[in-house]
C-alpha cells in the first residue's frame, strides 16, 4: 500500500489530497531526520538538554498510560506494537525516535510532536530500549 | 463453603491461587453478606493494579475490590445475563469470571497471548472474546470457561488478522472486524462444533471497533484508513458491507489521533445515530433510516467515547489526550453542547446507571470515579479507587451488542 517507514506523508496524502505543507524534513533520509530533529532542539549542541527529573516522572506516566492505550500498560503490544527491549532489540534507534515524534503515516501511530518535545522523545526512546521504567507512584 | 470451594480447585487451577488469596481479605466473608439483587450491581475496572472494584449504584458506595486479574489495559467486561457473574477481559489474554455476590473469582483461564475484549450469547451460553494474539475469536462454556471453538482470522496465506468490533447477534452468532485484513466477519455458533463463518472481504481500510444496534440489524465499523464507516444490514438474506459517511473529512487534513474512538456504547436517539468522527474534533449525526449525514456538532477534541444517555435526550462525549479533562453533553432536540465539564484528569470511561439519572465517570490520574446527575449536572458522590478505566453496570446483560 505504501512505505510504512516513509516518515512524513500522510493517511489522507493517499487518498489522494495534498500532504500537509510546513514540514521541511520530508523526503529526507532518516538519519537525516534525526540530525535535523537534534539540530532543531538543541541548536549548536550536539544533544538536545534531557528532560528534567520531573518531567521524566510525566513522561513514564504518559508513556504507561496513553501511550498504554495502543501498546499495553506494560507494553507488550495491543494494537500498536510491543514496545518491550526485547521486541525493540532488532530496531534502529533513531527511526523509534523519529516514529514517537513524527507519527508514522498508513498506522495509526500518531505524532506525538503537540505534546512532546525533541528532547522528550529522545529521553522516551532511550529508555525503551533500555527497558522502561516502572510508573512512580503518584497518589497523592 | 466458599472458602472450601475456592481451596479445593487450588490444586488443579493455580490461576486460581491469586484470586481466591486476595479475595479473602475483601470486607466481610461471603456468608456474612446479606441477600441481595445485583441490578444496581457494576464494576470498575482499576487498571494499573489489576484490580475490578464492585460498586453498588445505590448506595453509590464500593463494596468490595477483587484483584489478581493481571494486565487490565483497555480490559472490558460483560455480564452473564443473571447479572451475577461479570466476564472481565484482559489485556493479557485473561478471562476472568467474578461473582459479584460473593466478590470472588470463581475461573479463570488464559486464553491468548493479547486480547482486546468479548461478547457474550443472547442465551448467556456462550462467552466468546475477541484477540489480537494469537490474531481471531474463541467461545468459552459461560459456566465453566471451557474452550468450546476457536475461529483463527487468517488471511492471506495464513497470516492472522488482530479481530476488533465484536458484538453478540440473535441465534448465537457473533460479528466482528479484521483490522489487518480489511474484512467482516459473522460466525453462526448455533452449534459451537461446526462453527460456520461468512466473510465479508474489502469493507475498507483498517476497520479499528464497531458497533450493532440495539435492535440488533445495522453493524457499523469505523475506519481508521479512510473517510467513513462500513455498514452490514444483517437482515437481508446476503449481507453485504456498504459504505456510510464517505468523506466525511471532506479532504482536509487529519487531526492526529492520540487514541482511537470506542464505537461500543452506541449512541442512537430516535432516529438518529452519534458516531466520533477519526481525525476531526466533531461528533457526526447520522440519520439511521437513509444512513446519511444529518449534522456534526464540533466538540473540545477527538471524540472517544460518544454515548447516549438511555433515554436518548442527552449525548455524553469524552476525549482523547491532551482534551480528556472535558466532558461535553449534547442536547439531542437542539443538537448542541449545553454542558462542558471538568470532572478530573484523565477521563477515560463512562457509564449511565440503568435509566440514566445519573452517569459514573473514571478520572484516571485523579483516581477517582464522580457520579454525576444527568439533569443537574451536579456531583452526587465520588469514590476513590487506584487509576480508574472501564466502568460497567449489570444492566449490560440485558442490552445486545453489549
Amino acid at each position: 500500500m505504501h512505505d510504512k517507514n516513509a516518515p512524513q506523508s500522510h493517511r489522507l496524502a493517499q487518498a489522494g489530497t495534498s500532504p500537509k505543507a510546513g514540514s521541511s524534513l520530508r523526503g529526507l533520509p532518516r538519519l537525516g531526520i534525526w540530525l535535523a530533529l537534534l539540530a532543531g532542539t538543541a541548536g549548536l549542541h550536539a544533544q538536545p538538554v534531557p528532560p528534567t527529573a520531573p518531567r521524566q516522572q510525566e513522561l513514564v506516566r504518559m508513556v504507561r498510560q496513553d501511550c498504554g492505550s495502543c501498546h499495553g500498560l506494560r507494553l507488550t503490544g495491543g494494537l500498536g506494537p510491543a514496545l518491550t527491549r526485547e521486541a525493540l532489540a532488532d530496531k534502529p534507534f533513531d527511526s523509534i525516535v523519529a516514529t514517537i515524534y513524527h507519527g508514522r503515516p498508513g498506522t495509526p501511530m500518531a505524532p506525538w510532536k503537540a505534546m512532546l518535545s525533541e528532547a522528550d522523545a529522545l529521553w522516551i526512546a532511550q529508555q525503551l530500549f533500555a527497558g522502561f521504567p516502572e510508573s512512580v507512584k503518584d497518589r497523592p | 463453603m466458599n472458602r472450601r470451594h475456592c481451596l479445593s480447585l487450588l490444586g488443579t487451577t493455580p490461576l486460581l491461587l491469586s484470586g481466591c488469596a486476595s479475595v479473602a481479605g475483601a470486607s466481610g466473608a461471603p456468608a456474612d453478606l446479606p441477600l441481595r439483587g445485583t441490578g444496581d450491581l457494576g464494576v470498575v475496572v482499576a487498571r494499573a493494579t489489576g484490580t475490578l472494584a464492585i460498586v453498588d449504584t445505590s448506595q453509590r458506595t464500593l463494596l468490595a475490590q477483587v484483584t489478581g486479574l493481571g494486565d487490565l489495559s483497555h480490559a472490558s467486561v460483560v455480564f452473564s445475563r443473571d447479572g451475577r457473574y461479570a466476564y472481565v477481559f484482559g489485556r493479557d489474554g485473561a478471562l476472568t469470571k467474578v461473582d459479584l455476590l460473593t466478590r470472588r473469582i470463581t475461573a479463570r483461564v488464559m486464553q491468548a497471548g493479547n486480547s482486546i475484549g468479548g461478547a457474550i450469547s443472547a442465551d448467556g451460553s456462550l462467552v466468546v472474546a475477541q484477540n489480537y494474539t494469537p490474531g481471531g475469536i474463541k467461545a468459552f462454556n459461560a459456566a465453566t470457561l471451557e474452550l468450546v471453538a476457536d475461529i483463527p482470522a487468517a488471511y492471506e496465506n495464513g497470516k492472522l488478522s488482530r479481530v476488533v468490533g465484536l458484538v453478540d447477534l440473535p441465534g448465537r452468532r457473533f460479528a466482528y472486524s479484521l483490522f489487518d485484513a480489511n474484512a467482516i466477519w459473522i460466525t453462526d455458533l448455533s452449534d459451537p462444533a461446526r462453527p460456520v463463518t461468512t466473510q465479508l472481504p474489502n469493507i475498507g481500510r483498517q476497520p479499528y471497533d464497531a458497533l450493532v444496534t440495539p435492535n440488533g440489524r445495522h453493524y457499523i465499523a469505523g475506519l481508521f484508513g479512510e473517510d467513513g464507516l462500513a455498514m452490514v444490514d444483517l437482515w437481508e438474506e446476503k449481507p453485504r458491507a456498504r459504505r456510510i459517511l464517505a468523506g466525511y473529512g471532506r479532504g482536509q487534513e487529519p487531526l492526529p489521533v492520540y487514541k482511537m474512538p470506542h464505537l461500543r456504547g452506541w449512541a442512537v436517539a430516535g432516529r438518529r445515530a452519534y458516531l466520533p468522527a477519526i481525525g476531526r474534533h466533531e461528533v457526526l449525526v447520522v440519520d439511521t433510516d437513509t444512513w446519511q449525514e444529518v449534522g456534526r456538532i464540533p466538540v473540545a477534541g477527538q471524540p472517544v467515547f460518544v454515548m447516549a444517555r438511555p433515554d436518548g435526550r442527552q449525548v455524553w462525549v469524552n476525549f482523547s489526550v491532551p482534551d480528556y479533562h472535558r466532558v461535553q453533553v449534547i442536547d439531542t432536540t437542539t443538537q448542541s453542547i449545553v454542558r462542558t465539564l471538568e470532572p478530573g484528569k484523565a477521563v477515560l470511561h463512562m457509564e449511565f446507571t440503568p435509566r440514566g439519572e445519573s452517569v459514573w465517570i473514571s478520572s484516571r490520574d485523579d483516581h477517582r470515579v464522580s457520579v454525576i446527575d444527568t439533569q443537574s449536572f451536579a456531583t452526587q458522590a465520588t469514590l476513590s479507587i487506584d487509576s480508574p478505566s472501564g466502568i460497567f453496570f449489570t444492566s449490560r446483560a440485558a442490552r445486545l451488542g453489549f
